[in-house]
């Protein structure tokens, strides 16, 4: 069958993005949902522990890394994230090796040296701040990095990334609070991507406003918007007015994309695939459709990505588990001192 | 001779000029108040921020990753409770980054018992602030070290937990900072006026570097029959006590204040109870899990046979609060008689 090649129209939102820049989000997508399985086959099959990450945001995150400038310093825009955001470290530019290495908690895990769990970023060249397991202290610490940059002369903002459920923390306020101070507003991307649960409780149980973005409702300057986050072309321009907005202003911006969560909560609620939209899916029959990639091109994408992870992963499989004595490094930043009690009891 | 609010204000103001010190808030810590103890008063970075800790704590945690060396304060350390998770990842950031980011910042926030301040404004928060493994803690007891250890404690790459004994911040030292001018001269230039303050400008004395190593004991009384080992606002009163005990003849009480509690000088704690083999712990923190039992254990594992009496803690009652009535307040937290008390019976004990 040929497949249906749509009349193309300039004002489309797919084919202005233009099939090039489309191809280069589909692979980091592919590379971030096969990454993301690859984890999650390891944490069932005894090659790493708990698993948690962001299979189902790629269509959000992917567009929002791309759009990072990226970089070290306040000149360059800091990224506060949380555990699901592994496409937006693979949009960045980050390798699923590394990734794999912190789930077999191997000594070569670059983000943390075997000491936590997977997904949990430290990477100081491109400004992505240690990543945490707690709840929404990311919004917190967003504010530091926001005052940072409110102080010097720059386009770099801050992005502060994590859940729906979240937002019922304190932090999420602390942040709209001192992100809209009138004598210092902070250039900060307020994002909250909503897949509808925290953990196994539905949002609506838990959550009487219509929208997250309602939040903005009472800082009258700050702009807010919900976006699909499962559509590729919606979430790339609602992005970038948001990015266009906070660099240029100086000032929050509130977004909410709602996405899919493709494997639950993590495994503790089993990483078994649930039947919701796939944001790949749409946006492959987007790309076909329009005539901006062709179905078997897309198919290599996908065992070209798999045999790297595969390559990857046997890479992991030959590096040490850290040494036992490597836990006193690293305590302070000027190293343990001699008489520090290092034996854990008499 | 200063105060510790004005060392500990002298000391940011040398970190806001000399050290690269560009933020320095908290709740009412930028002016008109310049901090409820005055110790920002007059600051050129100083600014007040939301009554929020745990923003506070957020935005000082970011602005270190950011590569500020920022100085927080919590208001009072009894609010500090909501934000011991935020706590922990400034002092875990390091290690659980695997040593990619350092976190130059220092909180410092009120902390003891003394002002009448009831239940929430005499909590102690040593024993706790001590379990924050990565971050250093420091309580001063004399102006000159409160002056010493915040200069210090910008300098560190590591977060630094600036323990400001409540009680002791109006009280003078007996060493003058270097640089420090006479009273008078000194209370003129740097403290505000009362009434309109908008026009006021402080004149600082020019002060020199002077730091306290963190992780450095002081003897602030040497002897040889007893150790006592404590900090903060025990520590003058230990002092006290010491003197009295060798005016009196009844014993050479060597002191040792702390000033670090993260890392402790165990070297200092040995050496000084190797000494005396007779050793009290004083401090404010309840007796439940109080720090000083972590250091008793030290002590005996590793110098159970030089010990010539058993070690002894003096601390504060396990209530669930301290309480107003003076009474109250002086029967749960020691006083200088329960310190003389004890001293007594450890130099009585027979070895």
């Amino acid at each position: 069958m040929p497949e249906k090649i749509a009349r193309p129209s300039a004002s489309d939102p797919y084919n202005k993005l233009g099939g090039q820049r489309l191809l280069g989000v589909h692979e980091l997508m592919v590379r971030s949902r096969l990454l993301e399985e690859r984890l999650i086959k390891m944490s069932k099959g005894g090659d790493g522990f708990f698993w948690i990450g962001g299979p189902g945001e790629e269509a959000f995150n992917v567009p929002l890394g791309l759009q990072v400038k990226k970089g070290h310093g306040v000149d360059y825009d800091f990224l506060h994230l949380h555990y699901r955001s592994s496409a937006i470290v693979m949009a960045l530019g980050g390798k699923p090796i590394d990734a794999i290495r912190q789930m077999r908690s191997v000594a070569t895990d670059p983000y943390s040296k075997g000491r936590n769990f997977v997904n949990h970023y430290a990477i100081p060249e491109w400004n992505i701040v240690p990543v945490s397991p707690t709840i929404e202290t990311q919004y917190s610490t967003a504010i530091g990095t926001g005052i940072a940059q409110a102080r010097a002369k720059t386009d770099a903002v801050t992005i502060v990334n994590g859940g729906d459920a979240g937002t019922a923390e304190g932090d999420f306020h602390s942040c709209l609070v001192w992100a809209n101070r009138p004598v210092l507003p902070l250039p900060i991307l307020i994002v909250v991507v909503n897949n509808g649960y925290g953990i196994s409780t539905k949002e609506e149980t838990q959550h009487g406003e219509k929208l997250i973005s309602d939040w903005a409702k009472v800082f009258p300057d700050m702009p807010a918007r919900t976006v699909d986050g499962n559509d590729v072309a919606a979430a790339w321009g609602a992005l970038e007015e948001a990015f266009a907005y906070v660099r240029k202003n100086r000032r929050p911006y509130l977004l909410e994309a709602r996405c899919s969560r493709l494997y639950g909560h993590s495994s503790s609620s089993g990483a078994n695939r649930i039947p919701e939209a796939d944001c790949i899916e749409i946006l492959e029959k987007n790309m076909v459709s329009r005539g901006l990639a062709k179905a078997d091109q897309l198919k290599k994408v996908w065992e070209r990505e798999a045999a790297a992870i595969d390559e990857a992963h046997k890479q992991v499989k030959t590096e040490p588990f850290p040494a036992d004595e490597s836990v006193w490094e690293d305590v302070f930043a000027d190293g343990l001192p001699p008489s520090y009690p290092t034996k854990g009891g008499s | 001779m200063a105060s510790m609010a004005q060392a500990i204000r002298m000391a940011l103001h040398y970190g806001e000029t000399e050290l690269g010190v560009t933020e320095i808030f908290g709740e009412d810590v930028g002016p008109p108040l310049g901090g409820v103890f005055t110790a920002t008063q007059g600051l050129e970075r100083a600014w007040n921020s939301p009554l929020d800790e745990r923003g506070i704590i957020g935005a000082a945690l970011g602005l270190a990753w950011a590569g500020a060396r920022p100085v927080a304060e919590i208001q009072f350390v009894d609010y500090i409770f909501n934000v011991i998770d935020l706590l922990k990842l400034s002092a875990n950031g390091h290690w659980s980054s695997g040593g990619k980011y350092k976190t130059p910042m220092v909180v410092m926030t009120p902390t003891g018992s003394g002002i009448h301040g009831s239940m929430y404004h005499s909590h102690s928060f040593d024993s706790i602030a001590s379990k924050l493994h990565g971050m250093k803690v420091v309580c001063p007891s004399t102006p000159i070290d409160a002056y010493g250890l915040m200069v210090a404690a910008i300098k560190s790459d590591d977060p630094v937990l600036y323990l400001k004994p409540k009680a002791l911040m109006r009280s003078k030292g007996e060493e003058l900072i270097p640089g420090e001018p006479d009273e008078k001269t000194l209370h003129e230039m740097i403290d505000a006026p009362l009434g309109d303050r908008t026009k006021w400008k402080p004149k600082w004395p020019k002060l020199g570097a002077y730091s306290v190593e963190i992780g450095k004991a002081k003897i602030s009384h040497p002897g040889s029959d007893a150790t006592v080992v404590t900090h903060g606002r025990m520590a003058p009163i230990c002092l006290e006590a010491a003197r009295r005990f060798a005016a009196e003849g009844r014993g050479s009480v060597e002191v040792l204040d702390l000033r670090s509690l993260i890392p402790y000088d165990w070297d200092a704690i040995k050496a000084s109870v190797k000494k005396t083999g007779r050793v009290l712990f004083v401090n404010e923190e309840t007796e439940i899990t109080n720090f000083a039992e972590h250091l008793i254990r030290r002590l005996v594992d590793e110098m159970f046979y030089e010990l010539r009496a058993r070690p002894r803690l003096l601390a504060g009652k396990a209530t669930p609060g301290i309480a107003l009535s003076p009474s109250l307040e002086n029967f749960i937290q020691p006083q200088k008689a329960d310190v003389e008390r004890a001293l007594g019976e450890l130099l009585a004990d027979p070895a």
